[in-house]
């Protein structure tokens, strides 16, 4: 330990990547297309539902608690069905996480996908990685005031696209559209804009690779969800060391360093660039025994960068896995390259399995990617997962037609009439999902003796309006003397039917009489 | 960039804490700067909050904070908006002929929802949170009413009370204490042929009928059935005020019972008095108009 003059703060240190292509770039952009392509056309999808139910395809309807998703209708008591969605997210992120490490954060993470837009706009309007080195260093200039002013408004035109999107999920687009250009939409929905705009804006252009590092916390939760078996991005030093250029490659063909200067494991480096936190694998790393063969000979990595310089989190890949590293793979993409134009063997940086360094080292093959992904660990969590998803289909596909329940009133529990009778009161509630108005037909199935009325009509149907829940008060009457009304509590089944459709719902409850 | 170091981190640019927990050392790397700012802007939002809110405890209340917000200013403001938004639902409920109410679901609607919680402050303390009633009180879920159980007669009630002193139209009858005026033995008669009423017993024959018609057919009617003008009951149903068993029959002729309950006219005002009126109609043994011709209007 020092009272060194290390600084207590360090201010970010800006990262220009440079463009890239190759797989994973594609795949990238693909993603990017297939996600951002859903998130802005959903809310314009029309579903039609007849003359009473919104023709939005997905709506979140706060005012009216539903939750419409195309054929699918949430009601605030199914809540449960988001919860099991929620877990199912949860299960699929450790899925993922065990198998490929954080593909989530690589490729699918809004902050990932966003701040790729971002940079590809930052990159057509300023130029690559050098162009834009440059105007950073450049001082102020016309020049520089126009390509930053270009930059940001064209980042502020996709930020307020984004906020944008997100409120039509919460009303009828085209009217909320409408409204918002005649500025008659609610506060709410400028305000939310207003948020999210701002977020997307500072997020994607601005704090990037820090909202990764120092804002979320899915990199630490993640480093206790992988394992040895799971593929991630990683170099493979045993090829690539000793490193060097030209003069230092034949250099080292004389000089034979240390064995453990050479070794490249997980590790923090704060060679002039942001702070990396690191993440250790753990102890697996640490008793790989080094091989000393490649103190002898170069290796492929010549040292060229390339891989530095297309991360978009400005960290060296070849420290090891750690912490700040979203497996983007675009080093992959870029060392590929590099190792085509040099003639040399791809994959120096790939996605690797750690229990397969030693294997490698000593010359194996390393176990082919299948074996690592199904795994009992990855079994069990898609087990789980899908056994969740059947769950949630089912429940879904047995949804009743008719939903009905009914509470006694307790307070009084029963009421004498004055022709000795004792009458019970009960809340019926009938829930009706369709678009148009149902009458429904309430009685009592199987009960010789007993009356039943219902509150506000005389032929016991009710009429329970489109998309609501309907209250009705329900009697039901015992004679002096019979067995229910002298029973303190009889078992009684009420049948509600559809009169359209003939669909029949039954409810239990219970009868309380005088057994004084 | 090549800078060969192992892992260890002695081996590192970064110094430690100096803690080691296991073998585990912590990089002791330096803070993002702009969690500096934020922390500032936090502080500097903290002070121009306390400045705009309520915020420094005093002896007496709090710094009012110079725009004036005040959340029980806000409620009071939530209530004055919904009682504008109700004005014409209000005024609905005092408008519209109360036998008419049914016909229009929305006025009833809010008239049994008010009337519910016009219950629940005024009336529950003697009839029961869920309208019960009580000995001496009478239960209102019930298809027997003393005075009138339509709904105009209902309302009629609550405006103007019963047997008190405040409102010159309450309704009032008195029941003399036949204790005064008739022997016990007699009494003890009378109670034997009130309780045979209610087994369809003749109320003018057997040991009492003579009795009865002399004493109180004049009130209960000759049929026992119970006159509502006059709010006495009828004693040939199950329905019993004060009590079915001998004691209390027994207190009642002797005594009888003077119920009273105030007139809330002037209390409650017309609108409530109607939408109590209304949720108390509506709680399973109000009359239609035209079918309480049990006894003479």
């Amino acid at each position: 330990m020092s009272d060194s003059d290390t600084p207590l703060y360090a201010a970010r240190e800006p990262i220009f990547p440079r463009r890239v292509s190759g797989a994973f770039r594609r795949l990238k952009w693909q993603i990017m297309m297939v996600t951002l392509g859903i998130y802005y056309v959903t809310p314009w999808i029309r579903w039609d539902r007849g003359a009473n139910l919104p023709d939005q395809a997905v709506l979140v309807d706060m005012a009216n608690r539903r939750f419409f998703f195309f054929g699918i209708e949430i009601w605030p008591h199914e809540f449960y069905f988001v919860a099991g969605l929620l877990v199912m997210a949860g299960l699929g992120l450790f899925l993922f996480t065990a198998a490929l490490g954080r593909v989530w954060c690589g490729y699918a993470c809004p902050q990932t996908v966003w701040t790729d837009l971002f940079l590809a706009v930052e990159r057509w309007v300023e130029g690559d990685r050098n162009a834009r080195m440059r105007l950073h260093k450049a001082p102020w200039s016309a020049r520089k005031a126009r390509l930053r002013i270009t930059k940001w408004a064209l980042w502020l035109a996709i930020a307020i696209a984004t906020g944008g999107a997100w409120v039509f999920y919460f009303a009828d687009a085209p009217t909320l559209l409408r409204d918002l250009v005649t500025l008659n939409a609610a506060p709410v929905a400028y305000g939310s804009i207003a948020v999210l705009t701002a977020t997307t804006f500072v997020f994607g252009g601005f704090m990037r690779e820090q909202v990764c590092i120092y804002m979320c916390p899915w990199p630490r939760i993640q480093g206790a969800m992988m394992d040895e078996d799971t593929l991630t991005v990683a170099y493979r030093d045993w090829r690539g060391e000793p490193r060097g250029k030209g003069l230092r490659r034949r250099k080292s063909n004389t000089e034979v360093p240390d064995p453990q200067a050479t070794t490249r494991a997980a590790g923090p480096k704060m060679g002039g660039r942001s702070p990396v936190i690191p993440m250790h694998f753990g102890e697996t790393r640490a008793v790989i025994q080094r091989p000393k063969f490649y103190g002898d000979e170069p290796g492929d990595c010549i040292d060229c960068n390339a891989c530095v310089n297309v991360c978009p989190m400005g960290i060296d890949i070849r420290d090891g896995q750690q912490m700040a590293c979203i497996t983007c793979a675009l080093c992959i993409d870029a060392c590929d390259e590099v190792m085509e134009k040099i003639g040399k063997q791809r994959g120096l940086i790939d996605y690797l399995a750690l229990s397969d360094a030693p294997r490698e080292r000593a010359g194996e093959a390393p176990k082919p990617a299948r074996k690592h992904i199904l795994r009992p660990r990855n079994l069990i969590y898609f087990g789980l997962w899908a056994a969740f998803g059947l769950a949630l289909l089912v429940a879904l596909l047995v949804r009743p037609e008719i939903e009905a329940t009914i509470a006694p009133v307790r307070n009084p529990t029963f009421v004498t009439l004055s022709d000795g009778s004792i009458r019970n009161a009960y809340d019926l509630r009938i829930r009706n999902r369709e678009g148009e108005a149902r009458a429904m037909e309430v009685s009592l199935a199987d009960a010789p003796g007993l009356a039943i009325a219902l509150e506000g009509t005389e032929d016991g149907t009710v009429t329970v309006p489109a998309d609501t829940q309907g209250l009705t008060r329900l009697y039901v009457t015992a004679p002096e003397g019979s067995a229910p009304a002298t029973t303190s509590r009889t078992d009684i089944e009420i049948e509600v039917r559809d009169t359209t459709s003939g669909a029949t719902a039954r409810v239990d409850t219970t009868f309380d009489g005088d057994d004084r | 960039m090549s800078s060969d170091k192992s892992n260890k981190p002695e081996d590192q640019d970064v110094e430690t804490t100096g803690h080691s927990w296991d073998g585990i050392q912590e990089y002791n790397n330096p803070l993002p700067r702009w969690w500096l700012w934020t922390f500032y802007a936090t502080i500097v939002w903290g002070v121009i909050y306390t400045i705009l809110f309520p915020a420094w405890p005093l002896v007496s209340g709090a710094t009012a904070g110079v725009l004036g917000w005040s959340t029980r200013e806000n409620v009071a403001q939530e209530i004055a908006a919904v009682r504008d938004a109700n004005a014409d639902m209000r005024q609905g409920i005092v408008d519209t002929e109360l036998a008419a109410l049914e016909g229009d679901p929305d006025l009833h609607g809010f008239a049994v929802n008010a009337g519910a919680a016009v219950f629940r402050n005024n009336c529950s303390q003697c009839h029961g949170s869920g309208a019960a009633g009580a000995t001496g009180y009478p239960n209102l879920l019930d298809d027997a009413w003393l005075w009138g159980g339509t709904i105009e007669e209902i309302a009629y009630t609550v405006r103007h009370g019963i047997r008190n002193e405040d409102d010159p139209d309450a309704r009032y009858s008195q029941m003399p204490a036949f204790g005064d005026i008739l022997a016990e033995e007699e009494i003890e008669t009378l109670v034997t042929h009130v309780q045979g009423l209610s087994d369809g017993g003749d109320p003018l024959s057997g040991p009492g009928g003579e009795l009865f018609a002399n004493n109180c057919a004049a009130c209960h009617g000759e049929d026992a059935r119970g006159m509502q003008d006059l709010g006495a009951p009828n004693l040939t149903d199950a329905i019993w005020l004060y009590g079915s068993d001998d004691a209390a029959i027994h207190q009642s002729i002797s005594e009888g019972p003077f119920g009273v309950m105030p007139a809330w006219g002037e209390r409650l005002g017309e609108a409530e008095v109607r939408a109590v009126a209304a949720y108390v109609h509506q709680l399973g043994g109000g009359e239609a108009p035209e079918e309480s011709v049990d006894a003479p209007q």
